[in-house]
Formats: C-alpha cells, structure tokens, sequence
C-alpha cells in the first residue's frame, strides 16, 4: 500500500481538534468556529411576498401560512449545536422561529397514526425526510433568524429547518413546507448514501451505519 | 482520450511573484504526460491525520515547456492559496493530477477550428489557461489573428504583463487589449471600466469571421462576456467559458 | 473570501469526472431534462463540498448528475439528464 504523500507545512482550514473534554463533540467531528456554508445549488432569491409554508400529504388538511402569518405564530429563541456530515461543529449557535410542534398543531395526528414521516421540500429543489417523531417533541423549529439577525440566504433565509440533534443536511436551508407521508422517502442526499435517519451520536452518516 | 489519471508528485524549481497577489510556481514533473493548452491540473494537499483539500489550477506554460507551471492567485481567507503562495518553497513537493479538460483547450492543429481567429478575454487569474495558448502560438510561429482582451484591478495586477508586451510587439498578429477596472496610471491611453457590451462590441471579431472565444475568470465577468458574444451573434458552440469563481473584481 | 465553495463549472469536475468514467467528460454533451438545451459539461455549473457535487444546467438550473463518493462507491444521479453524446473514438 502506497504511504500518503504529506504536504510539509499544510495545516488545512482552522480545525481544532475536539479534546476528549468536550463531550459536546460527537464522534469524528471538530469543533469550529466558522460557519461553513455548503450549497448544492444556487441561493434562491424568493421575496417575502411570494413567501410562504405549506403542510399538506396524507392529511385530511392542508394548512399554509404566508409570511405575515408565520410572523404572528409563536416564537422561540433556541441555542444548540449543530453537527454537520463533513465533521465540522458548532456550538452554542441561536436561532429563532417557530416550534414544528406549533406548525403541526393544527392537524390531527393521532387520529392518522400511519403517517410517519415527512418531506421536507424547498425552494431550489432540495428534499430531506425525517420521521416525524424526529421533529416533534421541542426537538425542531422553522427558523427565521439566526444570533438575532434575519437569517441571510447563503445560510438559508427567509426560513430554514432546523433540527439539531440530527446532523445538519436534515436541517433543509429555503424550506416551503412538509408533505406528510406514510411511507420513508430518501431525499437529495439520502438518495445517494447518506444515511436516511442520521444521528451524530451513533455516527449515522451512510446508509447501512 | 481513453485514460484515467493518476496523482502525481512535482517538485517545485523556481517560485516567481508575478504581482503582489500571484506567485508562479514552476515544477518538475518527472512522469508528465503532453499537455494541450487550456488544460489543468488538480492539486491535491494532505495534513499529517488524513484530512485532504484540493482545487484544480489551470496550466500557464505551454505544452512544449519541459517544466510545468501553474500560475496561482492568493485568494483572503483561502484554504489552499495561501499555502501555495506563501508557505511552498523551492524544493517542496506537491501532488497533483493531470492533464484534465477536453473542452476548455485550443490546439492549433485540430482541423475544426483552422483558421478561425482567437478572441481572448481574461478578467484577472482568467488570464492563466489563456497565456498557454498565447504562448504555444508564439513558440509555435501561429500566425491565427489573435486578440486578447484583459481586465485587472490595476496596472500592478496586470499578470504577465511585460511578456505581453513583449510578445505581441514582435508579433502583430496579436494584438493585446487593457482594461483597468480600479486604478489607473497616469497617461493611461486604454479601458478603464469593468468589459461590457460596448467593449466587446469594439474589440471582438466579427462574427463572420468565424471567430472562436475563450473567457476565463469570475463567474460574473464569465457570464457577462458569454451573454454579450451570444448578442453580438457569436455561436454559442464557438464560445468556450471557464468559470474560476467569485474572486477578482 | 472563501474558496471552498465557489461557483465553478463543469471543467473544474473534470478530475472527479475522470476518476468515475476513466475518460475525459468535460467536452461531452448533455441534454437538460428540464429545458432541453444540450451543451458541454464543461459549460454545466458546479456546486461541490464535502458532501458531494452536483451540476446544474446554466440556464434552468435542473441538477444533471448528483455524485456521491462514500466508502469506496461513487454514486451517480443522472436523472436530470435526458441524453449524454460522447464522442467515440475512430482511429
């Protein structure tokens, strides 16, 4: 086997290494203090006009907020980790916008126990699914500001998923809406190996981990 | 061109400061396939734990050279850059891959485009892929009418400039175009605007001519020179892009 | 000014394309699916970090191959692309 070739001098972009301390860290990542931003396409540009948020699928109803009406839900402002595949965290990042338990209130569930999962779908294309018990619970938010300031759109804005304790690919930037489904549908990067529920903790990178 | 390519290691021979924000690197590359000029490599560092970075940097010397060089921008905040211009020393070793690109390349002896006059337009480290070309046409006595329009931030960021000067003074078939977008010299007879429809439509051949174009450098300018040639009536398929990203102005 | 995610085209895939197909891509042509125009893949535009890379057509923004690389396989997603012309070569 070929030994790698090490480039004298190369220290890569500031990645500190986690010390075993920080239990904060899951396995595999490093702490940063950037904010990197991966695009699988270019930053859509919808107006808060044209804005708005869809719940809709095996449901018995469809609900839709326009962006005045997203405004006046209740809000919270949340601090947590976030965890990215390519082994960069954050931490301690702040955000604010609305619980999904709030966004999910208006439609019956237990009443539709087969529904089980979600699609989450964004203006650009994008697609994750989560179950839903993965977003319920205090455990998810569609977000509008990020550290106090509306969230920009290279990181997501108007409004982004966010869901924490999942690693951030599942967090969908320029979020619309959820379709609610009963069957698990791979999204844009569960389609192609990443792992479909994705915990950090357990290392879920890839399908199979 | 059936081959899978492998990396490889070059030893860097001489470093050069073209401008206070683009270095040379020229380098040995013992086991170096034949290049075609437009071509580039991909540069591939690695840290002590296995972590790996890699762009892709196009080739500045023309395919006759016996040392390949790449010419690199240092980019504010980059990863690898600054590696490259500041921290590599004569001696170091790089890997990289190579020759890559069969669409962005001019190769004066494919019968498809013989004879077809050369529009050049360059904005900023755009001029890399495009001085390969310009320099295999001299080595190679090409007489193709050529026109190279270039914009820089200023007169010191004019990559390459004195052997433009020097190459298209012996040679007038190719005729070299300025534009200066931030600053300029006193006495400053050429363009002074970011490239627009206007310029282009003053130094761009004619479309009857049957004109092939290269542009490379920030998307933006990419875009717009692209977009322009298309309104000028240039053939979309006689207009090759390479997009380097956002840097430069 | 960040260079790890800049927007760049298709030649700048040329390396990655060449590890998959063993060949150069960068010259051969791809039909959009979404808008129909046929262009090189040189010309496609590049998103590309650690998680994968996708290019999209420069004019309706359809992504034309999605890939992946995870523990030794590549995986490619080319439903966006209704035709793909290489040219064979004659010797």
């Amino acid at each position: 086997m070929a030994e790698k070739f090490i480039s004298r001098g190369f220290k890569g972009r500031g990645r500190e290494t986690a010390t075993a301390l920080n239990e904060r860290i899951p396995p595999g990542q490093y702490e940063t203090k950037d904010f990197p931003v991966l695009s699988a396409g270019p930053t859509p540009r919808t107006s808060l006009e044209r804005w708005d948020f869809s719940i809709y699928g095996e449901v018995a109803k469809d609900l839709k907020w326009t962006w005045a009406e997203f405004r006046k839900l209740p809000r919270e402002t949340v601090m947590v980790d976030i965890h990215c595949v390519t082994k960069w965290s954050k931490l301690d990042t702040v955000w604010t916008g609305v619980s999904v338990d709030t966004l999910l209130k208006g439609i019956d569930l237990d009443a539709q126990p087969a529904v089980g999962y979600l699609v989450a779908f964004c203006d650009g294309g994008y697609t994750t699914n989560l179950s839903l018990a993965a977003v319920r619970g205090g455990k998810a938010w569609v977000v509008d500001e990020y550290d106090g300031r509306p969230l920009a759109p290279e990181h997501g804005g108007p409004a982004r998923l966010l869901v924490p304790h999942l690693y951030f690919w599942k967090s969908a930037k320029w979020v619309r809406g959820f379709k609610l489904i009963s069957e698990d549908r791979p999204g844009f990067w569960e389609s192609l190996g990443y792992h479909n529920y994705g915990d950090p903790w357990k290392e879920q990178r890839y399908t199979g981990d | 061109m059936a081959q899978q390519l492998k990396w490889q290691l070059g030893t860097v021979v001489e470093t050069r400061q073209e401008t206070p924000e683009v270095k040379s690197l020229i380098l040995d590359v013992p086991d170096w396939t034949m290049h075609l000029a437009g071509q580039h490599v991909d540069v591939r560092l690695t840290v002590e734990d296995g972590y790996q970075a890699q762009r892709s940097y196009s080739i500045a010397s023309p395919p006759e050279d016996k040392y390949l060089m790449l010419t690199v921008e240092h980019i504010e905040d980059g990863e690898v850059s600054p590696y490259l211009t500041d921290e590599l020393r004569v001696g170091d070793r790089i890997e990289l891959r190579g020759p890559i690109g069969g669409y962005f390349v001019w190769n004066p002896r494919d019968r498809k485009s013989e004879g077809s006059p050369l529009f050049l337009v360059a904005g900023g480290s755009g001029i890399v892929p495009l001085m390969a070309m310009i320099r295999h046409r001299a080595n190679s006595h090409n007489e193709v009418p050529t026109k190279l329009l270039y914009s820089s931030r200023s007169y010191a960021d004019i990559i390459y400039r004195e052997e433009l000067d020097r190459i298209s003074a012996n040679d007038s078939s190719l005729r070299v175009i300025h534009t200066l977008t931030r600053r300029q010299p006193q006495n400053w007879m050429s363009y002074e605007r970011r490239i627009d429809r206007a310029m282009l439509a003053e130094t761009a051949w004619q479309p009857a001519e049957k004109p092939i174009a290269f542009t490379s450098g920030p998307t933006a300018l990419v875009e717009t020179v692209a977009n322009h040639l298309l309104e000028l009536g240039y053939k979309p398929e006689c207009i090759k892009t390479e997009r380097f990203g956002p840097t430069g102005d | 000014m960040r260079d790890n995610n800049l927007r760049l085209d298709g030649n700048a895939a040329g390396g990655l394309l060449n590890e998959i197909f063993r060949f150069e891509m960068t010259a051969a042509e791809a039909t959009c699916r979404g808008c129909g125009t046929t262009r090189p893949i040189g010309e496609l535009i590049l998103y590309r970090h650690g998680m994968g890379a996708t290019l999209r057509c420069a004019s309706c923004d359809t992504a034309l191959i999605r890939i992946t690389n995870i523990r030794g396989y590549y995986r490619l997603d080319l439903s966006g692309m209704s035709c793909l012309q290489i040219e064979a070569d004659i010797h």
